[in-house]
């Protein structure tokens, strides 16, 4: 479970987040959406502590993130994987090194079990005929299912990924997102997720939280998002034709 | 930001750099593989440069010595004086800022703008340490490539001296071990263990806190050698000071 208090960040005085409080549940999918811009990125940069607020607090499973050093903080960010938008992956690197790295980094495993540790989770993340590609030999779906087991090939008790479906067709999108939720729900992983995909919100939002020009507009869950009558809530989700239509259909099942 | 707040952060960075290093293991291969990187890739252009600025210095001084009452050894005298003092350490040094250093600065940089420095730091990786602290310590053997630099250019020099006809092999010889003085060369190391450290971490600042895109991963290793060669012709200026002065 992570906790957000009163969240604030700016930059050069221009308020990027204003005053978030939230929470984030264990073994769910919990999505932040919004428009780009809205600061997605800058939210889960600041929960993890890449980015440091100027007021907040932030709770993981009743650890303050900030009243800790920062080695204290590296400490902590070991139970954490994320997947970033572009994968990061590290490109002087072939997969199977990419994914080894946390376990070369951080373990003492011997080569055998670190062989079987990188096979099993490129396995739970069905990339089974890379292990020697470098990141540019990839197509875009497989960067991110490498990064997806690179982010948890340590078992990671909270899991971050900023858009992790952006720049991949819809099929290939909705496989990553069902392997996130997957993932999350397996292992019982905290798991937040970036995105400004509908499609997303419809396939694993169990919590939602809206942001809009740095603001928490809304939260909720995914049967809620269409019923609710929160003007910017709606004008997010039926800026497209096809979710007009989505609402009135799921109205209409609904009140049957 | 101001000059100031950059020369503070640049301060800071370097102590971070120290803390919580990454496990031996891992960090031998790295240093190891920078060694290769920036010490042993540069040996080739370093030859090439070295050789014929010695030569031409050679050249040089023989065609401004006319006197036929100062002997012809002074050619001999006056190369090895500049190679040693300043055409090894320095002259090499600026080459390698624009070799060495724009690669740190845009390897480093493209590693920022692709959010590989933020997944080194999610992991709980001190990424100075990890990107930075092999490369300082793969620079501390660049003195040897400058003493190879001194050796080549001085052979340089001798072979434009005996093929140009400009001195005897002889009188050279006699005048590069003419009134030898050991610390010219004992200042020209610490020179370039200066450099060396400078051209390891100047640029690697450059692209570490680089904002932005690709365009700006170009402009930044452009700032960054026209800054790191800024830096070490002022440190040149004063060590020399220091040093001879
Ligand atoms: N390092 C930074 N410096 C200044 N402004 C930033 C920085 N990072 C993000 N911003 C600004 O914060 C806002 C939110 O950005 P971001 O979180 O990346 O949006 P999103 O991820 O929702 O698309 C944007 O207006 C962006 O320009
Ligand atoms: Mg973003």
């Amino acid at each position: 479970m992570i906790e957000v208090q009163g969240l604030h960040k700016s930059f050069e005085g221009k308020a990027v987040l204003k005053n978030i409080t939230t929470s984030f549940e264990r073994g769910k999918t919990n999505l932040i959406i919004g428009q780009s811009g809205s600061g997605k990125t800058v939210f889960l940069k600041s929960l993890i502590g890449l980015i440091t607020p100027e007021q907040g607090k932030i709770v993981y499973d009743g650890v303050c993130l900030l009243e800790l050093e920062r080695d204290e903080q590296r400490e902590l960010r070991k139970a954490m994987g994320m997947v970033f938008q572009g994968s990061a992956l590290f490109d002087s690197m072939t997969v199977e090194e990419n994914v080894g790295f946390p376990l070369e980094m951080f373990t003492k495993l011997s080569k055998g079990e670190k062989k079987d540790r990188i096979d099993s989770v490129l396995q739970r993340v069905n990339l089974i005929d890379a292990h020697h590609k470098y990141p540019s030999e990839i197509s875009g779906g497989m960067m991110k299912r490498v990064a997806i087991a690179r982010a948890i090939v340590l078992n990671p008790k909270y899991l971050f990924c900023d858009e992790p479906n952006s720049g991949l067709d819809p099929k290939t999108a909705i496989l990553i997102d069902n392997l996130i939720q997957e993932i999350t729900q397996e292992y019982d992983i905290t798991t937040l997720i970036n995105t400004h995909d509908m499609n997303s919100v419809m396939e694993i939002g169990e919590k939602i939280v809206f942001l809009k020009e740095g603001e928490l507009a809304w939260e909720g869950t995914k049967e809620e998002i269409f019923i609710t009558d929160n003007q910017a809530v709606g004008d997010f989700v039926y800026a497209s034709e096809l979710f007009k239509n989505v609402r009135s259909v799921y109205i209409e099942k609904k009140n049957r | 930001m101001t000059y100031l707040a950059n020369i503070g952060r640049y301060g800071l960075m370097l102590m971070e750099m120290f803390k919580k290093p990454t496990k031996w293991g891992v960090m031998k291969k790295l240093i190891l593989k920078e060694i290769d990187e920036l010490i042993f890739s540069s040996l080739g252009i370093i030859i090439f440069i070295s050789f014929f600025i010695g030569g031409v210095v050679t050249i040089q001084t023989a065609l401004n010595l006319t006197s036929p009452f100062l002997p012809k050894s002074l050619i001999g005298f006056a190369t090895r004086q500049s190679v040693i003092l300043e055409f090894a350490p320095t002259f090499t040094s600026i080459i390698m800022v624009g070799k060495v250093g724009s690669y740190i600065t845009s390897s480093i940089g493209s590693m920022r703008v692709t959010e590989q420095i933020d997944a080194l730091e999610v992991m709980g990786v001190n990424s100075l340490n990890y990107l930075i602290f092999p490369k300082l310590i793969a620079m501390l053997f660049y003195p040897f490539a400058i003493a190879i630099s001194m050796y080549v250019g001085i052979f340089g020099g001798w072979s434009a001296a005996v093929f140009g006809g400009y001195a005897p092999t002889s009188e050279f010889i006699a005048g590069i071990q003419e009134d030898f003085v050991v610390f010219h060369v004992v200042y020209a190391f610490i020179k370039s263990l200066v450099f060396a450290m400078v051209i390891a971490t100047l640029p690697a600042y450059h692209g570490y806190y680089l904002k932005g895109g690709a365009l700006e991963v170009g402009k930044a290793a452009t700032t960054s050698f026209i800054w790191t060669s800024v830096v070490l012709i002022i440190l040149n200026y004063i060590l020399t000071q220091l040093l001879l002065g």
